[in-house]
């Protein structure tokens, strides 16, 4: 019998999930400033909302990362160096500055705002805001 | 000097092995420097979330291979909602020019970046001949 395992076992699964929402419409009317460096990504957990990008070789103390209102902005700057009387063969990798600000569809709670960054990955986590999130109204 | 530049956005590039892997699931080609020193060549590759204990670097017949697995796992409770860029295994492969020490290969990895030095083979390095 053929066993078939979680889904976020295969990571293909999770790669055409991800591919799904590159056509997305969710954040047009929302994230002003797409198409700048660094790609995001946008996850959704519960009423919070965790946004996560890719910034390798940039140092944790090179970061900026604020959030006002719904608005959250990412600058920082990625270097390359190379030691002194080194002949370089391939250079692919690119050194700069980057400022992103993106303008979220949730109200954010500042103070509950987490960041977190390791191994080259920047990840945001956005608790909405208390008077933001949904209330359910009893049926009577 | 030269002017500091704006970061762009780059679609990452997917690998395309003559090899088929047996678990499905895209790689991608880590962005990679590399430079020559006296002693020493350097591989500098973007492996950004990878960890140490992920990352599989092994040199035979002069073919320097990296292989770096993302856990994606931790991505298990998140619901995309609007995405930018995919995320996947990396790996890349390098033929030597130059005969390196295998023994003494390090890596240092930091901030998603992986740093392999790759020391020359004494017979390699370039000797100073003096001119009598």
């Amino acid at each position: 019998m053929a066993v078939f395992t979680d889904p976020f076992d295969a990571l293909i699964n999770f790669q055409q999930a991800l591919d799904t929402y590159r056509t997305s419409s969710w954040l047009d009317a929302g994230l002003s400033g797409g198409g700048a460096f660094p790609p995001l990504n946008v996850f959704r957990k519960g009423d919070d909302f965790i946004i996560i990008a890719e910034l390798p070789g940039v140092k944790k103390s090179d970061l900026d990362v604020q959030v006002k209102g719904r608005t959250v902005r990412l600058a920082g700057e990625g270097t390359v160096g190379y030691p002194e009387k080194a002949a370089l063969h391939r250079r692919e990798r690119r050194a700069g500055r980057f400022d992103r600000a993106v303008t979220m569809p949730i109200e954010i709670n500042p103070d509950g705002v987490k960041a977190e960054y390791r191994d080259g990955i920047l990840a945001l986590f956005l608790p909405r805001a208390e008077s933001d999130k949904p209330k359910s109204i009893r049926v009577a | 000097m030269v002017e500091k530049q704006e970061l762009s956005v780059r679609e990452k590039k997917e690998l395309v092995a003559k090899e088929e892997k047996t678990i499905p699931g895209r790689y991608y080609i880590p962005y990679a420097d590399i430079y020559e020193t006296d002693d020493a060549l350097a591989v500098v590759l973007e492996m950004p979330a990878v960890e140490k204990k992920d990352l599989k670097v092994a040199l035979e017949n002069d073919v320097l291979k990296v292989d770096g697995q993302i856990d994606f796992t931790k991505y298990k409770d998140l619901e995309p909602v609007y995405t930018e860029y995919n995320v996947g295994h990396y790996a890349r492969s390098f033929t030597l020019s130059n005969k390196v020490d295998q023994e003494k290969i390090s890596a240092n990895l930091e901030d998603g970046v992986l740093t392999l030095t790759l020391p020359k083979a004494k017979h390699a390095q370039p000797r100073k001949i003096a001119i009598g």
